[in-house]
């Protein structure tokens, strides 16, 4: 008995999909369009964030519009310590991931005691104090920001080859949607949901709901820092426009737009969002204007997102 | 002794224009359960037309009454066609749509305006400081807090004493109840939303000389809206009136005391980095603070 809160794994769609992601690099360099591989590696890492977020914002149903900071925090990790002489991404990662969540725990123990519009308003607030701090602080190189220098190293794997990057990103993502997945079958992402739903009974139950929600809460910081550390490593420079309530709104967006609530929901929002926006900016300097009507289309005609609208296509309604 | 006087000045000045975008936000925000983002593009696209029609018109003050009749012509069509189909919808389909709206209007503007920040000048007549006992202050700022506190005299009258201001405070402590009881909500949102956009307009019009008119500038002003009315409790016209002054205050007296408050505290070297720092967190940590000890802000709307 499965009951409807479990998600399935498809083998074969998910192997399909899988697979063309493999032969991205090849098929950019059979084009000669190299760019395109660090491209499509910015846009693993943002799947990843979002879908941290998605764990937030769908299944717990903290709504979260601070979650720049985190990102943050992961990237000046690994743009602090690498000057400091720390290269191996073996250390630089794991300790992007560690920032992210102790700053997550933090902001959380304090936030999670609000809810509703006023989580969303003090999770901002955390966020813009991130942001302001880094902003003005020298040794966090102001409004001009951190360069790296180089990438990390990562023993045997040569990441500044950036098809070599890509492929760690891929990897790095699908362990996480796994993870992510796991976590959710698990009793404790069943008690999210019911959190999600009604915190009230859930409590009236017996369920440490605070704990709960605040042990999620860090489990998404460590995520987004581990995707900050990533996007710095492979953008090579961290800026404080990492941390902007813009970002924060955008990954929101990435999210509702994916489908708030489904496994695959935040990275098919960064996909998507990401490439219409590259494509959009090919051909017009004005190119917000079409992602902005594409995003109304998307409110107006797929409330449940992009996903529930492939989900209602397949059911045949 | 006139430094403070000033920064005092200052601060009332930033906190009542806080007020008028905050005071349509809450409402709003109060009334239709709606996250609004693109508050911040109405009051962007009041200033571009108080700049534009003063240009046109050689006359601030048929600017600022164009923008006004304008801007709120602008919100009243975009409340009927589209912000009306999302009051009954999630807070994060409002979200993602006003969004959206944000960047439509920022290339709207961008297209017929361009680029570049347009000038809107302080009429000449106001362009010099006035003498007030021994201090001077520039004239206009003077006017833009006279306009501000006689603006939100007004709003205030208006939601407690009028028919239709009660109708908003019903619609605001219990939407549900208010409509049973025969107010017709639907039109009522149209003028909230008329009234909302017209306050930003003005808002707009007048910080048009002090701020730089420009693509992106409802964005950052819109945040410290929603610091604003959070702090003083959604749908409460008294807790944005509260909220504002206190963040314009907060605001201008950390910037400009904060850093020789530190110098005197600690060593140059952390007081010169630490005070700024500080001084741009404040009302963040101000509002997390109001959030942490009252986690629905001051004057909560709803009981």
């Amino acid at each position: 008995m499965q009951g409807t809160l479990y998600i399935a794994l498809r083998p074969w769609p998910t192997l399909a999909v899988v697979a063309v992601l493999a032969l991205l690099p090849l098929a950019a360099a059979a084009v000669d369009q190299p760019f395109y591989v660090v491209f499509a590696t910015r846009v693993l890492i943002y799947a990843l964030i979002a879908s941290s977020l998605n764990l937030l914002i769908g299944y717990g149903g903290m709504v979260s519009f601070g979650h720049a900071a985190f990102v943050g925090a992961g990237a000046y990790t690994v743009a602090m310590l690498m000057p400091a002489g720390i290269v191996s991404a073996w250390l630089l990662w794991p300790a992007a991931l560690l920032a992210g969540a102790l700053l997550a725990f933090l902001i959380g123990a304090i936030s999670l005691r609000t809810r509703g519009v006023y989580f969303i308003m003090i999770t901002l607030a955390f966020a813009q104090m991130a942001y302001y701090l880094v902003l003005s602080l020298r040794v966090l190189g102001s409004d001009d920001g951190l360069t790296l220098g180089a990438r990390p190293s990562l023993g045997l794997l040569d990441l500044n080859r950036d098809a070599t990057f890509y492929y760690v990103a891929l990897a790095i993502l699908l362990a996480a949607l796994l993870a992510m997945r796991a976590l959710l079958n698990a009793p404790l992402g069943r008690a999210l949901q019911g959190i999600r739903d009604n915190e009230t009974r859930m409590e009236a139950i017996g369920f440490p709901t605070y704990r709960l929600k605040l042990l999620v809460f860090v489990v998404a910081g460590a995520a987004a820092g581990l995707g900050g550390g990533l996007l710095a490593s492979l953008n090579g420079l961290v800026g404080p426009n990492l941390l902007n309530w813009t970002q924060s709104g955008l990954l929101m967006i990435m999210v509702i737009l994916g489908g708030a609530g489904r496994l695959l929901g935040g990275a098919l929002g960064a996909v998507v969002l990401l490439c219409a926006e590259e494509a959009i900016a090919e051909h017009t300097i004005h190119w917000p204007l079409g992602i902005g009507v594409v995003l109304l289309a998307v409110v107006l005609f797929a409330p449940e997102g992009l996903s529930g609208l492939m989900r209602r296509h397949r059911a045949g309604t | 002794m006139s430094l403070i006087a000033e920064q005092l000045l200052n601060g009332l000045q930033l906190g009542l224009m806080l007020f008028l975008l905050a005071a349509g936000l809450t409402l709003v925000f109060g009334i239709m359960d709606m996250i609004n983002l693109a508050h911040g593009s109405l009051y962007m696209i009041g200033a571009y037309l108080a700049a534009a029609l003063t240009g046109a018109s050689g006359s601030f003050l048929l600017g600022l009454a164009g923008a006004v009749v304008g801007t709120a012509m602008v919100g009243v069509a975009l409340e009927m066609t589209l912000l009306r189909r999302l009051y009954r919808r999630s807070h994060l389909a409002q979200v993602l749509a006003t969004f959206a709206v944000i960047l439509i209007a920022n290339e709207i503007v961008r297209m017929i305006w361009g680029n570049q920040p347009i000038m809107l000048n302080t009429p000449v007549a106001l362009s010099g400081p006035a003498e007030l006992g021994a201090f001077r202050y520039p004239a206009y700022r003077l006017v833009v807090i006279g306009a501000g506190l006689a603006i939100a005299l007004l709003l205030g009258l208006l939601v407690a004493k009028t028919r239709a201001g009660m109708w908003v405070r019903a619609g605001a402590s219990d939407r549900e109840m208010a409509e049973v009881m025969g107010v017709d909500t639907r039109t009522l949102f149209t003028l909230v939303f008329a009234l909302g956009a017209a306050l930003c307009a003005v808002a707009g019009a007048l910080l048009g000389p002090l701020l730089a008119v420009q693509v992106g500038m409802g964005e950052n002003i819109l945040i410290l809206a929603f610091v604003v009315i959070t702090i003083g409790g959604i749908g409460s016209i008294r807790g944005a009136l509260l909220g504002s002054l206190l963040v314009g205050l907060v605001d201008t007296a950390g910037r400009a005391f904060l850093p020789f408050l530190f110098r005197q505290l600690f060593p140059a070297t952390v007081a010169s980095e630490a005070g700024p720092a500080v001084a741009s967190m404040l009302i963040y940590m101000l509002m997390a603070a109001v959030l942490y000890f009252r986690p629905t802000g001051l004057f909560p709307a709803r009981g």
